[in-house]
């Protein structure tokens, strides 16, 4: 990971114009990985493993779940490393502001899509769409406070403004999150017990369960991969377009004056 | 150390004499807020709490609400104290003039927390008198402990966020969704602690002083992170 920053300063398009696309040959082995991955997550989560014991079909759905929540919060702690990187680095390289965005929109997606597909988890298993419980909670916060980051990128001024804006904004992220977290916890433990039934917290899984679990995990972590490299050149041809506009109207400006 | 101090309590006091000429926080936003007092009680109405329970859901109801109505006006002070800043460039010329950011974050934090202070004591006043309220004396320690501690701590992160939106496309829609998610914190430990302190939901006062100690970590990590921050956040 700690090579991407590199290798998008090298890849901005403004080389030749028949650069077709962000892709690489690294990439497209990245992404056809990824594929395979989902195929076979979907092979097992949907063929070969066995519906459980207590939420039937239901555990399927887990599948997708687990390994999108592991993503979104990948996603977001890639996006604080890297701010912190971008902030305290001698010499601000922009490859890392975009990593941060990047990581930040992969990880806003599948939070939504973690919160949607739990929220139906929740209503076949527990018979409720929504749950007060401290995890849950904090995780809409946390949903809605990078929102609010990835807003604020679109603010708007020099790409470094919006870098230093957004790493800034990311680092006060890291200190509200636990602090919501913690409170929301206290909230819940010290008001009143969870009044809906819920799953033992040591569920004995099904070897085949665990495994296809797993290969999500996987599969996902793949694809994230995969999205974030392209967003994040995709990200770098933007920055280099605006770049490049700012040039031709200066030249253009330059030029009537002669 | 000294000159920022006293760059800060300059900010303070320009921001208040801003506010004592213009008087927006007193004839716009505590009328706002009062309204909002008595719109919740529309919302709810006086339904017995449980049968036979002399106190209504209102009553139960009231830190929670008077912590909303806190927060909401906290939204509004925050975008005025700003708005007086970007008109005229007024921020850009402090930056220009060299002026520390670190004063500037506490001078405004300072100014706003006294006003939010006093806004949040008239709401909870209101609340009080409006949704008949008997008041508990013994707690008051713990009430104005509660007052002070949450206010400051709303008033940092009202700074900290607003410097950010000031002066940005959009920043009155902005500065809700970056702050309402912050500011959860206080609104849950200071809605406990002043139930405790008024003995509205049937708790002890010992019980209300944990709850202080969320607002407090939560006021002290902001107070910190805005000192940090706050340069770097609006310095462009």
């Amino acid at each position: 990971m700690a090579s991407l920053p590199a290798t998008s300063t090298t890849t901005t398009p403004t080389g030749p114009p028949t650069t077709t696309g962000t892709s690489t040959k690294a990439t497209r082995l990245l992404g056809a990985a990824a594929i395979v991955g989902i195929v076979w997550l979907a092979a097992f989560g949907l063929g070969f493993s066995p519906a459980d014991v207590n939420q039937r079909e239901s555990v399927r759905i887990l599948y997708v779940h687990v390994p999108s929540a592991w993503l979104a919060y990948l996603a977001f702690f890639v996006t604080a490393v890297a701010s912190g990187i971008y902030l305290f680095s001698k010499k601000h390289s922009l490859g890392w502001d975009r990593l941060a965005g990047a990581s930040a929109e992969v990880g806003v997606l599948f939070m939504g899509i973690t919160l949607v597909v739990g929220a139906l988890w929740g209503r076949l298993t527990w018979g409720v769409f929504w749950e007060w419980d401290a995890r849950l909670t904090s995780t809409a916060f946390m949903f809605v406070t990078y929102i609010g980051y990835l807003t604020v990128r679109r603010l708007g001024g020099s790409h470094e403004q919006r870098a230093r804006r957004s790493a800034v904004l990311a680092l006060l992220a890291v200190l509200e999150i636990p602090l919501v977290h913690w409170s929301v916890k206290l909230w819940r433990s010290l008001h009143q017990d969870a009044t809906v039934l819920r799953p033992d917290g040591d569920v004995k899984m099904n070897g085949l369960m665990l495994f296809t679990l797993f290969v999500g995990v996987i599969a996902f972590t793949l694809m994230y991969m995969w999205l974030v490299i392209h967003r994040q050149r995709t990200m770098a041809a933007e920055d280099a377009l605006d770049d490049a506009g700012l040039d031709l109207a200066i030249a253009d400006r330059k030029a009537e004056h002669q | 150390m000294r000159a920022t101090l006293r760059t800060a309590w300059l900010m303070a006091r320009k921001d208040l004499r801003v506010e004592w000429r213009s008087r927006v926080a007193l004839n716009q936003i505590l009328p706002f807020a009062a309204i909002t007092m008595v719109l919740f009680a529309f919302a709810v109405d006086r339904l017995p709490a449980a049968p036979g329970d002399v106190d209504t859901v209102l009553v139960q109801l009231a830190p929670g609400l008077a912590s909303l109505g806190t927060v909401f006006s906290l939204l509004l002070l925050v975008q005025r104290t700003f708005a007086v800043e970007s008109e005229d460039g007024a921020l850009d010329a402090l930056r220009a003039a060299g002026v520390d950011a670190t004063a500037v974050f506490w001078g405004k934090t300072l100014a706003m927390w006294i006003q939010l202070a006093i806004l949040s004591a008239l709401l909870l006043g209101t609340a009080v008198v409006i949704y008949g309220i008997e008041v508990r004396w013994s707690g008051v320690a713990l009430l104005v402990t509660t007052w002070l501690t949450a206010t400051f701590g709303l008033a940092a992160v009202g700074t900290l966020y607003g410097g950010l939106a000031a002066g940005a496309r959009g920043r009155e829609t902005l500065l809700p969704l970056l702050m309402l998610p912050v500011v959860a914190p206080v609104l849950i430990g200071a809605t406990r602690a002043v139930e405790a302190a008024l003995g509205t939901g049937g708790t002890a006062i010992a019980d209300g002083w944990p709850w202080v100690g969320v607002v407090a970590v939560f006021a002290v990590a902001f107070g910190a992170g805005g000192t940090l921050a706050f340069g770097p956040l609006i310095d462009e």
